[in-house]
């Protein structure tokens, strides 16, 4: 259906969805409370297509309720023995209770317009976009303020990163050496005198290493104990 | 006029908002009927004056005949504010009507959403968180404030029409929570 010559409407003048279609009830001078929803809402769908309306979420929910209304009356569902719902109501009441807060805005506008011509005392002047005042200061304040913010600059914090590689294959080496001389060891004596954080993971590594390699079996005889190192594999060893 | 009459207009002269009863009672508690002092300065100011005693926003005021509104502006001595949106007052009737009231009912009356539009009118102190809704989320609920009042030039929100002065009289589904 094609919007009539009276539908010359702009965006700006609707505040939302329900006033549109209240501009277009008025506009057809249909009844309200017995819409012809068919028309009305081809005529929304029309509108927020000329308008681009079609992009608003609220415009397009109206427009899928309007279809779905639409679809409702041609299968009415019945309510009682020869009583049938209307698939309209719901809307009527919207548009009803809409059309009420619109008089009331006029209402509004005009009271705050009668209003606004009474002047109270003590009105100030919204102050003018004055530019800033230069600005008086002399040498000693102005390194007292750089001082100021230099002082709340944080100390950066550094550190001096030392490369530490550890040295798996020495301590591997070391660890064939005293196993080739003793059937188990001690975890102190794998590690060695005077063993550095470096040493103990380097050391650690290697036992691991080697213990996959079933060149030598890790144990713990007590929870918490010192570990011990057995040449070979567990069968072999036991 | 009585010396109480005096006090209480020389309070308002130098008041720059509505002062209400209790406040211009505060000034002198001991001395007499402050309502018939109130009517003692409003009748002396009836005529031979440029401005007149009103009340308003549940309070009295001080405030310049309607006559003198042009000439006044045209001088700059005095602006009147922007008026508001017709989606502010969308908001602003459904809220006097229902408060307290939530967002979700606000968007729901309007048929658009009105978050913006809201955080405007707190902004210009026309309404006010008022308490919180119960269910989900409990929501928090929206009413107006005196600045409200004042700037629609009502007395109270009695001065509002009734729903069923309306031309579109509505019967609301749940019953009305009628602001006191």
């Amino acid at each position: 259906m094609q919007t009539g010559p009276g539908f010359v409407v702009e965006l700006e003048k609707f505040s939302g969805p329900l006033d549109l279609l209240l501009h277009l009830i008025k506009e057809d001078e249909v009844d309200i409370t017995d819409l012809p929803i068919a028309k009305i809402a081809d005529q929304f769908l029309s509108v927020i297509n000329d308008l681009g309306l079609n992009q608003a979420a609220d415009y397009l929910e109206m427009a899928a309720r309007l279809l779905r209304i639409k679809a409702q009356m041609l299968l009415p569902r019945r309510l009682g023995d020869d009583e049938w719902e209307d698939p309209r109501a719901e809307l009527v009441r919207r548009l009803l209770e809409y059309q009420q807060i619109r008089e009331l805005v006029d209402w509004l506008g005009h009271a705050a317009d009668v209003r606004a011509e009474r002047f109270g005392r003590g009105y100030e002047a919204p102050p003018p976009d004055a530019p800033p005042a230069p600005l008086q200061i002399d040498l000693n304040d102005l390194l007292a303020a750089a001082e100021r913010v230099i002082a709340l600059i944080p100390e950066p914090m550094l550190h001096r990163v030392v490369p530490r590689p550890l040295d798996v294959e020495g301590a591997t080496a070391r660890i064939h050496a005293l196993l080739a001389e003793h059937e188990t060891l001690g975890w102190k004596e794998a590690i060695g005198p005077q063993a550095t954080l470096v040493d103990v993971l380097s050391t650690f590594i290697a036992l691991l290493e080697l213990a996959k390699r079933s060149v030598l079996t890790l144990s713990q005889p007590e929870p918490f104990g010192p570990m011990v190192i057995t040449r070979g594999t567990p069968r072999e060893a036991a | 006029m009585e010396p109480l009459a005096k006090l209480l207009e020389a309070a308002l002269f130098a008041a720059s908002r509505p002062l209400t009863l209790e406040e211009l009672a505060s000034l002198a508690p001991s001395e007499g009927d402050v309502r018939a002092a109130l009517d003692d300065i409003r009748q002396n100011y009836q005529e031979d004056h440029g401005v007149e005693l009103v009340e308003i926003a549940e309070g009295w005021q001080f405030l310049t005949r309607r006559e003198y509104a042009e000439t006044i502006e045209r001088a700059q001595f005095a602006l009147r504010p922007r008026r508001l949106s017709p989606a502010a007052l969308e908001t602003l009737a459904i809220i006097a009507y229902r408060q307290p009231v939530g967002r979700l009912e606000v968007d729901e009356i309007r048929g658009v959403d009105s978050g913006a539009v809201m955080d405007k009118l707190v902004e210009r102190g026309l309404i006010e968180v008022v308490t919180r809704g119960e269910g989900l989320g409990r929501p928090l609920l929206y009413g107006t404030t005196p600045p409200f009042l004042e700037i629609l030039g009502l007395k109270n929100l009695e001065d509002l029409p009734r729903l069923d002065e309306l031309s579109v009289a509505l019967r609301r589904p749940t019953p009305v929570d009628e602001p006191e």
